[in-house]
């Protein structure tokens, strides 16, 4: 999983279907030091990440975790355009999101339009950014600290870091809910759901109104600890 | 080495112009500033990408306005794909007259897409051949001896 590789090399899966923009965020991306991949629509960028288009969550067992040959190619980042034909950004974002296996991944929205209530939605779906275009270099430095936040994440499971842990405690039941029920469409069990989403739609509006451009350095918001555990691979949270 | 400071002196002025008269903006400017030594050609290479993309999109946007039956969100689409990608490198009226265009779009008036096809053909004409101006006295301090600084 890369955990004790040294943290220079972020990898950015960049989705754009304009080959313009393509090439600007590859540029930007590669001076802001990161590895970058390119494609030009949602389902490829599904597809890379190791997740088709139909899976809508992933059960725990092998047959349908991230494909073997992708996972030595970690993701740190997905940065996609909001409008694109077929699928757009913002359903990029919840298929992500919705995916035990890639819902930890930074999400970042860029799009040419200044709409508030688009900027609110893609938030509240659990984007960490949302850039207006023409992205500039400037935008990018807002990038680190959420893949830092991941892979440290990651290294944090095993330390004793109190009061995380305990948060994590306090959340399990609730994400044992979630575990069992991910064999079934989320829109069957709205209960267990609706709870931690409120919760995660309140912090976010919040964040929302501060902020358009939210960062989560505001620590343990539920989304917060729903992306944390099981990437790691480390049971510590089970 | 006077030669030299002179193409060199014309350029910075001629590239000045160009921001002066609103063809470009500062997104031109980030676009220079993302080329460097292992990346030489971006700039161009960016801005003939922008070039293809305005020929196809104007050529299809012709044809969408010549027909008996006019499709706006086919044209709304189009236009929306050009204001992106002349924000993207920076052409500032390019930009603007899409703006104006896409609004004409949504309001389907027919006589105010042909004044904005119009304007937008015209405005990408003007930054195309001084964009290709700009180039050209690039490679002629290059081909001087001299540097193209950013």
């Amino acid at each position: 999983m890369g955990m004790a590789a040294a943290e220079s090399q972020f990898h950015v899966l960049a989705v754009d279907d304009s080959l313009i923009d393509r090439k600007l965020i590859e540029r930007l991306l590669k001076t802001s030091s990161y590895q970058v991949t390119t494609v030009d629509s949602g389902s490829k960028a599904l597809e890379f990440l190791g997740l088709s288009e139909t899976d809508e969550s992933n059960p725990s067992t092998p047959s349908v975790s991230p494909n073997n040959h992708h996972q030595e190619v970690e993701v740190n980042l997905v940065i996609t355009d909001y409008c694109m034909p077929g699928m757009t950004g913002y359903d990029l974002l919840k298929k992500i999101k919705e995916s035990s296996s890639l819902r930890n991944i930074p999400v970042v929205i860029m799009s040419s339009e200044n709409v508030p209530s688009r900027i609110n939605r893609c938030l509240e779906e659990g984007a960490e950014e949302f850039f207006l275009k023409p992205v500039r270099l400037s935008d990018l430095n807002k990038l680190k600290p959420h893949m830092k936040k991941t892979k440290l994440k990651d290294q944090k499971q095993g330390t004793s870091e109190k009061l995380e842990n305990s948060e994590v405690q306090q959340l399990q039941p609730q994400q044992q809910i979630q575990n069992d029920l991910q064999g079934v469409p989320k829109s069957q069990d709205p209960q267990p759901e609706s709870e931690s989403h409120l919760e995660q739609q309140q912090q976010s509006l919040q964040q929302a109104n501060n902020n358009k451009r939210k960062t989560i350095e505001q620590g343990l918001s539920p989304e917060t600890d729903r992306t944390r555990p099981r990437y790691s691979g480390i049971a510590t949270v089970v | 080495m006077d030669g030299i400071v002179q193409l060199q002196r014309q350029l910075v002025d001629y590239n000045a112009s160009l921001f002066h008269e609103g063809f470009l903006d500062d997104q031109f400017n980030q676009l220079q500033q993302l080329q460097d030594e292992s990346n030489p050609d971006f700039v161009v290479e960016v801005v003939t990408l922008f070039f293809e993309d305005a020929d196809r999109l104007l050529n299809e946007l012709t044809k969408a306005l010549g027909q008996p039956s006019i499709d706006f969100k086919r044209l709304d689409a189009h236009v929306h794909q050009l204001k992106g990608s002349s924000s993207s490198i920076g052409a500032q009226r390019v930009h603007r007259v899409c703006i104006s265009f896409r609004n004409s779009c949504e309001e389907q008036n027919v006589e105010g897409c042909l004044k904005n096809l119009q304007q937008v053909k015209h405005e990408y004409s003007l930054v195309k051949s001084k964009l290709e101006t700009l180039f050209r006295m690039e490679q002629q301090v290059l081909a001087a001896g001299g540097s193209v600084s950013r």
